[in-house]
């Protein structure tokens, strides 16, 4: 099979498995006819009525915003913090502990004490939350990707006096890249975790909130057009990391192939 | 101590001793040897001999624990900015995240230099090594012998007086290993450089060097320094007919030999063993 060919059936695979996954879907929740479990076409009926795009505004763009700032603010402290840590021996010897206990905790266990720390059921308690869980994956990976720079590169730097801000800029920053990207994946989901979670304990808005309303009323149906918003969001969320992450890291691709021969 | 200013380089009493207590190993025992501006001096010694420890301490990567090394005169305590080091290791001390353009620049960016001092610094360096049609591309898609000619590039963008080289030729095939040692007898004209060559390759220490400082295995001393009186320009093929080159390259050869402690092989069999050996 020619590459090209090739790549057309694994689209076309990528299509076709999910279409009949929910052609399947229809057909069962067609004859079962439970309450519980509508029909598929039931909830995307109820799905455009919702989300496209009568209660966008009202519930997925805070939503998304909760993300996207938890998200930032996680990726900046990660990078900030991870830099230094990684360079520093002594550094890691102090913190280290830390980290591994804070990363251990389950995120439901600091749910309730997020809130009372924090006085609020608001978008800071949210952010908050997401950002602190968000942070652990990327400053890990950071930590691990600056610890893996190749020993030639930095006595290279260091013999042509590349020294402070501009080594990190310019070698330790792009070095790491890949790992911080790996961290960045994992990081997102757990965003998108995060957000349903802290919205469905204690919210008047977002996804999670519709979900927990649908539920206490028992909406069957808005609650599954909610879960399939969020498993979309998710995924689209995913998608546009991974587009980021092939223009950014175009390079670490090339240099992977040719050192792999 | 009195300080002599008639040489560039000079290397007195270095030692080096990694670790300390029972896992102390002594790498360098006692190195002295001086390097005169504009000289090609090769260093070469037996393999695990501690020839890369000397230049990274020369180099002021690594201190001596005892003696001093000595640029003009003044003691080196951190890598000096007349100095540029070339690595065996090309692809590991190029960044593969930069174009070829900008891993040329990167020595250069924290110079006090115009912008367009530094463009025209980079183009005439890859010129210089033959590279000026690549200067766009990634290193890794470049081969290794024309990824260590833009680390070279890139040393001589740097404008160093003197050029460091820690067996920059070791890891690639032999035809291209001739070719990158005529380079580098070239852009040292061109550039005016004075060059300290680190290699286990006997025959390329004699065909590149005025002088071969021959070391002895660890803890390592300066076993001899051998004058080399060849013409130049040196030829791969003329240069390494004459007479004299074969005479220099033997009798280095027996300092060497005589340092390993495996018995002799015949010497003819041991030549061609050099060349893919690693030190």
């Amino acid at each position: 099979m020619s590459r090209r060919t090739y790549q057309a059936a694994a689209v076309a695979a990528e299509i076709a498995v999910p279409v009949a996954i929910l052609a399947a879907w229809q057909l069962w929740t067609a004859q079962a006819d439970d309450p519980k479990f509508p029909r598929l076409s039931t909830i995307l009926v109820e799905f455009r009525e919702m989300w496209l795009f009568s209660q966008f505004g009202e519930h997925v763009v805070p939503s998304l915003e909760r993300i996207g700032l938890g998200f930032g603010i996680a990726l900046v402290l990660g990078i900030v913090l991870g830099i230094p840590l990684g360079l520093s021996r002594w550094g890691r010897v102090l913190a280290m502990p830390h980290i591994e206990w804070w990363r251990a905790m389950p995120p439901p266990a600091l749910l309730p004490i997020s809130i009372v720390l924090l006085h609020s059921i608001g978008n800071r308690q949210k952010v908050s939350f997401i950002a602190f869980f968000c942070l652990f994956p990327i400053l890990l990976n950071t930590i691990d990707g600056v610890r893996g720079i190749d020993p030639a590169l930095t006595e290279t730097a260091k013999s042509y006096g590349v020294r402070g801000l501009e080594r990190i800029g310019r070698i330790v920053f792009p070095a790491a890249l890949p790992q911080i990207f790996a961290g960045m994946r994992t990081s997102l989901s757990l965003a998108v975790i995060m957000m349903v979670l802290t919205e469905y304990f204690s919210s008047t808005s977002g996804v999670g909130y519709v979900l927990l309303i649908s539920k206490n009323t028992f909406q069957l149906t808005p609650m599954w057009a909610a879960i399939v918003l969020i498993g979309l969001l998710g995924y689209l969320l995913n998608l546009l990391l991974i587009l980021v992450e092939r223009r950014v890291l175009a390079w670490h691709r090339g240099w992977r192939a040719a050192t792999a021969q | 101590m009195s300080i002599s200013a008639e040489h560039l380089l000079e290397i007195r009493n270095v030692a080096k001793t990694y670790g300390t207590g029972a896992k102390a190993t002594q790498a360098i025992a006692d190195a002295s040897f001086a390097v005169d501006d504009r000289e090609f001096v090769c260093v070469v010694g037996p393999s695990g001999c501690g020839k890369t420890t000397l230049l990274k301490c020369v180099g002021g990567l690594l201190r001596p624990t005892r003696g001093l090394v000595l640029l003009r005169g003044k003691p080196v305590t951190s890598p000096p900015e007349e100095m540029a080091l070339v690595f065996q290791e090309y692809g590991r001390s190029l960044m593969p995240w930069a174009s070829v353009r900008n891993n040329v620049l990167l020595p250069l960016r924290h110079k006090r230099l115009g912008r367009h001092e530094r463009k025209e610094l980079v183009e005439e360096a890859l010129e210089a090594v033959g590279l000026t049609g690549f200067i766009d591309h990634y290193p890794w898609q470049l081969s290794g012998g024309m990824q260590q000619r833009v680390a070279i590039a890139r040393a001589l963008a740097y404008q160093p007086s003197i050029l460091l080289m820690d067996e920059p030729f070791a890891s690639v095939d032999a035809q291209t290993r001739g070719d990158l040692e005529d380079l580098v007898l070239r852009v040292r004209e061109e550039f005016a450089v004075t060059i300290l060559f680190v290699t286990h390759d006997i025959d390329e220490s004699v065909y590149l060097a005025d002088r071969v400082v021959v070391l002895t295995h660890a803890p390592t001393e300066v076993k001899e320094i051998i004058d080399v009186d060849l013409p130049f320009p040196r030829d791969q093929i003329a240069t390494k007919e004459l007479q004299e080159f074969t005479h220099l390259r033997g009798h280095v050869y027996r300092l060497i030999k005589r340092e390993q402690a495996e018995p002799s092989e015949p010497l003819a069999a041991a030549t061609t063993a050099t060349k893919g050996d690693r030190a």
